[in-house]
């Protein structure tokens, strides 16, 4: 037979599928998963105080967006999620990137990092309660220890990474120390910084939760922790899908950054 | 134009070059080839001081690389303004082509001519553009430098150097990292630079190359210059056994080749 059929090539491993395939089945799980789900709701196989049924949840939806609450909370948790991402990167990139180009950077920072890296940031919440109080403020710093130390590592693994040759080549065509740095080191580490961000962006939605369930007055983790309050569990999942969407809209959104900055990356 | 006197380089307690003595004249073309570990690729990187060399002196145009004398007459590292600015008359090739990912073909070939030797916009442009002629890749200028092959991306780190205007050129294993049908391209570029009278020091397998190109072939082992002279009078009478051994090796390695003279990409 001259060509594989689409089975073979389905069980072939690595072999590559047709696109309308591969969107077909990226459907087809959130189906598989509707449908189980709404099969064991509807049918009563599980009782609705433990999980609510798809309805449920849509028309819990439908009624915090009719009275604002909801837009308020999801604002809430995105922008303590934003400020402590952005807070933290704006930080961790430039010295990440020091911290793996000069080696006394290195010496200086690494037994600290690795030391706060290893702490798992819940266990200082209490503390930030006590010295910031249960403000958006607490809540942004929880994320920025959340994530900082990671970004720290990350980004100097990304800039040690950098070829010494790259930089070589750069002083043999004259480049100044400050010029490798800035034009050289900066630029090639960008793919890498932009992928970084991308997976510690997810982190961030996790630590802004562990925040809000703890000490808050608004967000998504707030609303979730009202809710098992009040048995009202359509809501504790309209809070988690929420979340699951908004870190697939982040995800997406440095996807399409990544190949627009660095288009030139293969 | 370029000189080594007494030159040894350590590592740690490993003597990797020893006492290397070696002088290039302008115009001149020199091949260093030698078994791998044999210090060639590290000679060619402390003539350009990327590796610092411990004993001995080198010379760019008669200024000492990367050792500046102090008062008392000890040696003591340059300041990087004044070993870059040694090195300005020299260019040097790397293995892996290391060009800028982020700028195109042509902004690679025009920013040291913009950033370092400060020209104008539109003069650098005109400049970068006609070495890129040069290297056959003007049609490339725009091009991103991943998306092109090995041999086009050694063209261009070439034309980059190039564009530079040194007076002398390194080349450290240019065609190491290439597809073989690639090589004869970036070959073939080094050889009509050495015809325009470029100096050069080349570190390369390529037997062919330096047999028709080199003016002087210096074989290395060890750390040492074990025998150098014009490149038909190293292959084919060669005095120490060691060099013997090394083109037995590669002539071995390609003989097969000789059955189907097509297949030799070392063509005149």
């Amino acid at each position: 037979m001259a060509h594989a059929s689409l089975w073979q090539r389905c069980l072939t491993p690595r072999a590559t599928i047709p696109k309308t395939l591969t969107w077909s089945a990226g459907i087809g799980v959130w189906l598989v998963v509707i449908a189980l789900w709404a099969l064991v709701t509807y049918s009563g196989l599980v009782r609705s105080i433990f999980l609510p049924t798809p309805t449920a949840v849509l028309s819990a939806a439908v009624s915090m967006i009719g009275d604002g609450s909801l837009w308020k909370d999801i604002w809430s948790s995105a922008q303590v999620v934003l400020y402590g991402f952005l807070l933290s990167s704006a930080i961790a990139i430039p010295l990440g990137i020091l911290m793996g180009s000069f080696r006394l950077a290195q010496a200086f920072l690494d037994p600290l990092v690795n030391f706060m890296r290893y702490l798992p940031v819940t266990a200082f919440v209490p503390l930030f309660i006590l010295w910031i109080g249960i403000g958006i403020e607490q809540r942004v710093t929880v994320i920025f220890f959340g994530i900082f130390f990671q970004q720290l590592v990350m980004i100097a693994d990304i800039s040690r990474g950098v070829s010494q040759d790259l930089i070589n080549a750069s002083y043999t065509l004259g480049a100044k120390r400050r010029d490798v740095v800035t034009h050289v080191l900066f630029p090639a580490c960008l793919p890498g910084v932009i992928d970084m961000m991308r997976v510690t962006m997810g982190w961030a939605w996790t630590f802004v939760v562990v925040a809000e369930l703890v000490a808050a007055n608004s967000g998504l983790g707030y609303i979730s922790l009202k809710a098992m309050r009040g048995f009202q569990v359509d809501v504790i999942f309209l809070s988690i899908g929420l979340i699951g969407l908004l870190g697939l809209v982040t995800d997406q959104f440095f996807r399409l950054l990544r190949k627009r900055l660095t288009s030139w990356a293969l | 134009m370029l000189e080594a006197r007494g030159m040894s380089k350590r590592f740690g307690e490993h003597t990797v070059l020893q006492d290397i003595n070696l002088s290039i004249q302008r115009s001149e073309v020199v091949c260093l080839i030698g078994p791998s570990g044999s210090g060639k690729s590290t000679l060619l990187r402390s003539l350009a001081f990327l590796e610092n060399y411990d004993d001995g002196e080198v010379f760019v145009e008669g200024e000492l690389l990367g050792y500046d004398r102090a008062s008392d007459g000890r040696r003591v590292r340059s300041r990087p303004s004044r070993l870059s600015d040694v090195r300005r008359n020299m260019g040097m090739v790397f293995q892996q082509f290391n060009l800028w990912p982020h700028l195109s073909v042509l902004e690679n070939v025009m920013e040291a001519l913009l950033r370092v030797r400060g020209m104008k916009k539109d003069a650098a442009r005109r400049l970068a553009l006609a070495t890129l002629e040069k290297v056959g890749l003007a049609e490339k200028a725009d091009a991103w430098p991943n998306r092109l092959s090995g041999g086009q991306q050694q063209r261009v780190a070439i034309a980059r150097s190039l564009a530079m205007s040194p007076a002398i050129m390194l080349f450290d294993e240019p065609t190491s990292a290439l597809d073989p049908e690639l090589v004869g391209e970036v070959l073939q570029v080094m050889r009509q630079l050495a015809e325009e009278g470029m100096t050069m020091v080349v570190v390369t397998h390529e037997m062919g190359f330096a047999a028709r190109v080199a003016d002087r072939v210096l074989f290395l082992d060890q750390g040492h210059i074990v025998e150098q002279g014009p490149p038909m009078t190293l292959f084919k009478n060669p005095q120490s056994p060691r060099l013997a051994q090394f083109l037995g090796n590669y002539l071995e390695r390609n003989s097969l080749f000789e059955a189907a003279p097509a297949l030799n990409r070392v063509d005149d």
